[in-house]
């Protein structure tokens, strides 16, 4: 724990408490990539396309080569030699390491030089001669199947066009069925925009090849160590356990820091060629143009209902642009990552969905940015078609919802797409948000408003339902890798723990938060558990933190270990105490955990007491083994379905276009809170992406396929003045599988918030006609749309 | 071409190249790491430093600039072992989560509370505007730089001496 100033004592398990992170954080004493210094380290800088689709005619790296202090210049074609110019990715394509043939997208890798220092690097950069062609590219993902459209991946033997795949969910017939009668219908096409996680530190990699013992050690900010080993290992052919992979501290990754960028490749290379370390950052530009996006999916939802407002069955059509590469981060059978939980918090009868794969001359990625694989985009879907009807039936959207929310009684729900949703209470989540919000008073004052032309009320609610966790081995995995994490729990003599996790923290206080999960379970102070993460080498396999399943999976994992312990030590406090173990019950007190004898609470001994005898020359009974440490390997027996209530609330000048976000209330039910202070910092940060990507955060591309949203000054993040001061609400259901009923909250708000404030925005416009516009609702957006045009805001704003 | 820079009170000596940023010179030529840096374009603030007692982003400051001045970063903030009062509401109210925005924050905070001892949740949250954090939507930023300036009464006017030669 941190210097703790308010005198305030931790618990012996859940709770708030300070973070023990924090110590290192707040003295500027954290290690993150950059900061890590070698001793004869060389320094990488990567040459980029600066078109988004051309031919390479020729390559000449000679300047380069000969400018004082570079110690190597590394090219497409030297990566030929050595068989690494493509590597998979994690949809089963290939990605360019360096380009040879072709440049796919603006910023795309084409040479890497190694100097001796950084700015070298970036000036022997300069000086590389590229002949290129340029191509026509596709820009706009509608067009890519168009018959006309050229084709981006010639690379690949037979293919003629731009199509990756189609993918579909729910019962077709049945849902066209239920259309073709229904009262009402509504359908509207909607955008939800390319965007970019932006962690405020970027990607890169230190790499340090070790000619004589053959190890390779990459450090690099990765959310998923064990993963990048075994993909090192298949891809260069080294073996995976001459392979250390150390995730250093993280600043932030949202899901942009799962993958294996090209930066990562060179630097490896680069340590191999020079016999020396090499370290590689990225500037922000280069993060903002090559590395994972997120979303871009064109989408067009349908409804049908009755008049009286009961939600019968949805339709979706999506055409996904997945950028030059198809390299999604999800697991394999799920090539539209989770999106199959469009039908969201209701229970409808029947629903449909067709999602399109298409390549366009833009960066790969789809699945980051806190997206619970593809969930934003299915809460969002669902969340503005409802608001939608609503317009159409002139119904209140609260009302709606209410109606149609999957009730209590019906859980474990199985929806029409095939998802067991394990437990939660809607209604009571909903009702707490729209008191909290005082709903009735805002539409009092929206309507007072209305009566004159100045800024106007807009009220959004959003309701989501998340599936994290993941997840079952036998149905998912990641290039076969299935996702199922170990944990291994050391106790030493004095009753001191170390707890080894496969899981990687990128600021969601792990050390801290599964510090708890092992306090609880042994009753130990938190202070007394070290835990070990993000270094392949210390910790055991697993496939890391993204998707909200660090406390799904690797926390079951930590709470399983630790009964696997307690259980060790009831062995060893019935051989202490001379009792029978069936006789000896588990308390954990204020003093801590103890194994006593049934009804006699003084005989006992404490687990501090038991972890000494442990180790001590105590006499055993047959085949206890002694010590206390154990191992685990958690398979989770299904997802956990966080929810949460979101009401958003804005002002909207119909003057300028301008939107304020005054208050914002999330109820947010995760199931059991470890450390409640954690759980509401991870919704703040979510909550702040929402108003982000709802307002502000434009990554558009002209005709040429130029990315206009590849700097700080053009991709517009939310600072704390675009922020209100959140309103936090709790429910709690226990996930009833989870060994905690703990359910992942990472994600949630990130997921929940978008939906809310646009359809906030969308309320305060409804007077004024428009029923749709799409992200981000910015005030020449909002202007346009007032106009009756709202923008297309993939493309370029003429 | 040669510097003296006095960092953290301690003076250095360093040959730099003229175009060698403030914010390169701390982490590449003295190890000071904990300054951090998030963009090229002085959006992020994560690099946030003080000059004379004033924030800079020292990623647009060149070091040639601060020949003869003095700078302080994050690993200055802590004195005698005793943490500052920023500092301690960053831990106290769950300020930070990877901590990359955290030093610069925090340096911004410190010179808010020594020219406004008492400000309020608009001047905090126009004073950190210039900077971003991606993690905590800024919420308990807020809250630690007013449980700073609700926690330092007592040792402004213990040390209010030696606070005022060094940063005002
Ligand atoms: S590094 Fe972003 S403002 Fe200095
Ligand atoms: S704590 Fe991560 S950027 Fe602020």
């Amino acid at each position: 724990m941190t210097q703790d100033t308010s005198g305030t004592t931790t618990p012996m398990g859940f709770g708030r408490m300070h973070r023990k992170e924090d110590a290192r954080f707040i003295r500027g004493r954290g290690t993150y990539v950059d900061d890590v210094r070698l001793p004869g380290m060389l320094h990488g800088a990567i040459l980029r396309s600066p078109h988004a689709h051309a031919r390479i005619l020729s390559v000449d790296a000679s300047a380069a080569e000969a400018y004082p202090g570079v110690r190597a210049v590394i090219t497409g074609a030297t990566l030929e030699t050595l068989n690494l110019a493509w590597m998979p990715t994690l949809s089963a394509d290939v990605q360019a390491v360096l380009a040879t043939d072709k440049v796919r997208f603006q910023g795309q890798e084409v040479a890497f030089v190694v100097a001796e220092d950084p700015y070298t690097a970036r000036d022997a950069v300069e000086l590389i001669d590229v002949g290129y062609e340029p191509l026509e590219p596709v820009v706009d993902a509608r067009r890519a199947l168009d018959a006309d459209a050229p084709v981006i991946r010639d690379d690949l033997e037979g293919r003629t066009g731009n199509h990756i795949f189609d993918w579909e969910a729910g019962d077709r017939a049945q849902t066209d069925a239920i259309f073709e009668r229904a009262e009402v219908t509504v359908a509207q096409d909607m955008l939800y925009p390319r965007v970019h996680p932006a962690p405020l530190e970027t990607c890169g990699a230190v790499a340090d090849f070790d000619k004589v013992t053959g190890k390779l050690t990459v450090w690099c900010p990765t959310q998923a160590p064990h993963a990048h080993r075994t993909l090192y290992a298949l891809v260069a052919g080294l073996p995976e356990h001459k392979i250390r992979v150390i995730s250093p501290d993280i600043g932030g990754g949202f899901g942009g820091k799962v993958g294996i960028y090209p930066g990562y490749v060179c630097a490896i290379v680069g340590s191999i060629v020079t016999g020396r370390p090499v370290k590689w950052m990225e500037d922000r530009s280069e993060n903002l143009m090559s590395t994972a996006f997120a979303r871009d999916y064109h989408m067009r939802g349908e409804i049908a209902a009755t008049r009286d407002g009961r939600i019968l069955a949805l339709r979706v059509k999506v055409v996904a642009d997945h950028g030059a590469f198809n390299g999604t981060a999800q697991p394999t059978k799920f090539p539209a990552g989770f999106f199959g939980v469009f039908t969201g918090s209701y229970d409808i009868e029947a629903a449909h969905c067709e999602v399109t794969g298409v390549y366009t001359n833009k960066a790969p990625g789809g699945v980051a940015y806190a997206c619970s694989f593809r969930i934003t985009e299915a809460v969002y879907l669902v969340e503005r078609m409802i608001d939608v009807l609503a317009c159409e039936l002139d119904a209140d959207p609260a009302e709606l919802r209410m109606r149609n929310l999957i009730r209590p009684e019906r859980f474990p729900y199985t929806s029409p797409t095939g998802w067991e949703y394990d437990s939660g209470d809607y209604p009571r989540a909903l009702r707490l948000a729209l008191d909290m919000a005082g709903y009735d008073k805002l539409r009092a004052e929206q309507a007072e408003r209305r009566r004159g032309d100045g800024p106007q009320l807009g009220i959004g609610i959003s309701f989501f339902t998340e599936a994290v966790g993941a997840g079952p081995r036998r149905h998912m995995d990641i290039l076969g890798l299935g996702m199922a994490d170990g944990a291994e729990l050391r106790v030493h003599p004095t009753g001191k723990a170390v707890l080894r996790v496969s899981c990687q923290s990128q600021g969601q206080g792990h050390e801290t938060t599964f510090a708890q999960i092992v306090a609880a379970e042994l009753g130990i102070p938190p202070d007394d558990v070290e835990v070990v993460h993000g270094d392949t080498d210390q910790t055991p396999f697993g496939l890391g933190t993204y998707g909200s399943r660090s406390t799904p999976v690797s926390g079951a994992a930590t709470a399983i270990v630790a009964r696997k312990v307690r259980e060790r030590a009831r062995l060893v406090a019935a051989a202490m105490l001379e009792a029978s173990p069936q006789d000896l019950e588990w308390s954990v007190s204020e003093t801590g955990g103890r194994w006593s004898v049934q009804g006699s609470a003084g005989h006992g001994r404490s687990i501090q007491e038991i972890a000494m005898a442990a180790h001590s020359n105590l006499e055993l009974p047959e085949g206890v083994e002694g010590h206390l440490d154990a191992v685990t390997v958690y398979n989770p027996p299904n997802l956990t379905y966080p929810f949460g209530a979101y009401v958003c609330v804005v002002e909207v000048d119909p003057r300028t276009g301008q939107v304020k976000v005054r208050r914002f209330v999330a109820v947010d039910d995760c199931g059991v809170r470890i450390n409640p202070m954690i759980v509401e910092g991870q919704i703040h940060g979510g909550l702040a992406d929402g108003v982000g990507m709802a307002l502000m955060q434009l990554m558009a591309f002209d005709e040429d396929g130029n990315h206009l949203g590849a700097s700080f000054m053009d991709y517009l993040l939310p600072t704390a003045l675009e922020c209100p001061s959140w309103e936090l609400g709790e429910t709690v259901t226990p996930s009833p599988h989870h060994p905690i009923g703990a359910k992942g909250v990472g994600e949630s708000a990130t997921v929940g918030s978008p939906a809310a404030v646009v359809n906030a925005v969308l309320d305060a416009l409804r007077p004024y006609g428009v029923r749709h516009a799409d992200m981000p609702l910015t005030p020449a957006n909002v202007w346009s749309a007032l106009r009756g045009s709202p923008l297309r805001t993939d493309l370029a704003i003429t | 071409m040669q510097i003296t820079v006095t960092v953290n009170g301690q003076p250095y000596t360093r040959d730099v190249e003229p175009r060698l940023l403030l914010v390169h010179f701390l982490r590449d030529h003295l190890a000071l790491t904990g300054t951090h840096w998030g963009c090229d374009t002085s959006n992020c603030g994560a690099c946030v430093v003080h000059l004379d007692a004033t924030p800079v982003k020292s990623c647009t400051v060149l070091a040639v600039m601060c020949d003869g001045h003095e700078v302080t970063t994050v690993e200055g903030l802590e004195r005698d072992g005793e943490l500052d009062a920023v500092q301690k509401g960053f831990a106290e109210c769950h300020g930070l989560q990877c901590g990359f925005c955290t030093p610069g924050m925090m340096l911004t905070a410190r010179w808010l509370l020594d020219n406004d001892p008492d400000p309020d949740e608009g001047r905090i949250r126009e004073t950190i505007s210039g900077q971003l954090c991606r993690c905590t939507g800024y919420e308990n930023i807020v809250r630690a730089v007013r449980w700073a300036a609700g926690h330092e009464a007592g040792r402004a006017a213990a040390g209010e001496g030696a606070r005022e030669g060094t940063r005002t």
